[in-house]
């Protein structure tokens, strides 16, 4: 675990920088993040079965301006990590590793805001040459603050990660329901969050409610076929 | 102030086109427009960030008042919604480069900052965002590898956010400041009801698809987590506003480890 926890950090650091700073590239999606995660612990799709999980939840929660929401990107990597650590997948793994990152994502939204008011506290103490426009202050601004951002997202992975993964390793070890009935448990909570959020997003357009029966129809038409 | 930063310049002096140069630098800052995002001047540093390399072209160059005087305008206040920051970004680098005079230049800023920001929201948070991340969820359903899941996530959710960025720093610079005709692009005005019937298509497809593939066969298991969700979803609907659906997930979760573990 020890050995795992510098390559998560620098990660999760990477992935957290994503959310906001840059590039704004959605690699902090949890399908994604988690997936890079697994793959760095060497199993890929451990990764993906746990961020199309937490990618379903992450619908609920869309980056609408100044508006306080989840960090995504150094949670994700949490969760796929931890995840994957467990490619036998036994009961209990996917739980607390989705449990590992939804919490780290609460955490990680609360260390934004800090992060945003410390920016405000630095730009402030800069005002005087930013008001005169100094090329080099606004430059320095910029970098110092994405620094910060790496470094939040870093800390934060690391920290999640080595409280959470013995927790997962502890947890398998008494863990009382069969394993698909606790699988069916995490996907049955998150796809009725996405479901919810779905219709908050889409309800007020004309037509969309008829699209998603239509989708709905045809998916189960084909889940049936399977 | 200098006289030269208020009036405006001679006609032959204006810019047509930036530099390749120039306009890689800004769009590659472009992608980094939030990295000092504040609550008190927002993405007002970002601004300034971004077009400080189309403000290197004044003749009179950096060490000059009147570069000092655009750099300090321009990274005051301000908010959009981050790629379409790249029209104002476009926009504003113009105006400066055409000596637009001052008050009008902090005009326009001010007055951009609603419609960016709300366009961009709808378009992109509410549209494109969803709809990719649901498009990747279905391939995943249908079998997908982590390698496909992730190139149809990326590359389509990119192919959208990088063309958006760079046509709104074209059109930014192109339309200066009669920019706000741009934002008529049908695109903006019927994008996001199309974006969403297509969404709300791959909303039905995608989820009972990922659930079969997350639990694996059993249909009965399967028919019970599917009326569960519906349940479930309707539940989350009339809750709106009251909680969030994913911290209620989270609390349910750990009242679930916890039981399982103390079983």
């Amino acid at each position: 675990m020890w050995m795992d926890l510098l390559p998560i950090a620098l990660l999760g650091g990477l992935l957290g920088l994503d959310v906001v700073s840059f590039p704004q590239a959605m690699i902090s999606r949890p399908l994604v993040a988690a997936t890079i995660a697994g793959t760095l612990i060497g199993h890929s799709l451990s990764g993906l079965l746990v961020g199309a999980a937490l990618e379903l939840v992450a619908l609920d929660t869309l980056p609408f301006g100044a508006s306080r929401y989840p960090e995504w990107g150094s949670a994700a990597v949490v969760g796929g990590a931890i995840f994957a650590t467990h490619p036998e997948h036994p009961a209990g793994a996917m739980e607390v590793a989705i449990i590992a990152s939804l919490s780290t994502a609460w955490i990680g939204g609360w260390t934004m805001v800090k992060l945003r008011e410390r920016n405000a506290l630095w730009a402030a103490r800069r005002r005087a040459a930013l008001d005169a426009g100094a090329r080099g202050t606004v430059i320095e601004l910029q970098l110092l603050c994405m620094t910060a951002d790496y470094l939040r997202g870093a800390l934060l992975a690391a920290i999640s990660y080595a409280v959470f993964a013995p927790l997962t390793t502890f947890a398998i070890t008494k863990w009382g329901t069969d394993a698909r009935i606790s699988r069916a448990v995490v996907v049955t909570l998150a796809a009725s969050v996405a479901a919810g959020a779905a219709w908050k997003i889409f309800h007020s357009v004309s037509g969309a409610r008829w699209f998603f029966l239509g989708g709905l129809a045809v998916g189960l038409v084909i889940m049936a076929t399977r | 102030m200098t006289a030269r930063a208020i009036a405006p310049m001679s006609q032959p002096e204006r810019r047509t086109a930036l530099p390749l140069r120039t306009q890689m630098a800004m769009f590659l800052r472009l992608l980094a427009i939030q990295g000092s995002w504040n609550y008190e001047i927002l993405l007002g540093n970002g601004i300034g960030f971004c077009v400080e390399p189309a403000l290197r072209l004044f003749p009179e160059g950096i060490h000059s008042q009147h570069f000092k005087d655009a750099l300090a305008r321009e990274s005051k206040y301000f908010n959009a919604h981050p790629y379409l920051a790249s029209v104002a970004v476009g926009a504003l680098a113009r105006a400066e480069l055409d000596g637009e005079p001052p008050e009008r230049i902090e005009r326009f800023r001010t007055a951009l900052c609603g419609p960016l920001g709300s366009v961009g929201d709808r378009l992109v948070w509410a549209g494109w965002l969803p709809f990719c991340s649901l498009l990747a969820l279905l391939v995943f359903g249908l079998g997908g590898g982590a390698g496909l899941v992730l190139l149809v996530f990326l590359g389509s959710y990119n192919i959208g956010h990088f063309a958006l960025r760079l046509w709104g720093l074209r059109t930014g610079w192109n339309h200066g400041m009669r920019v706000a005709s741009a934002l008529g692009n049908p695109v903006f005005r019927n994008g996001p009801q199309q974006i969403a019937r297509v969404a709300g298509l791959a909303t039905g497809l995608a989820i009972p698809l990922a659930l079969h593939r997350v639990i694996g066969p059993g249909r009965v298991l399967l028919g019970g987590v599917l009326v569960c969700v519906v349940v479930g979803a309707l539940v989350l609907v009339r809750l709106q506003g009251r909680i969030e659906g994913w911290r209620l997930a989270l609390f349910l979760l750990v009242a679930f480890a916890l039981f399982s573990v103390a079983h």
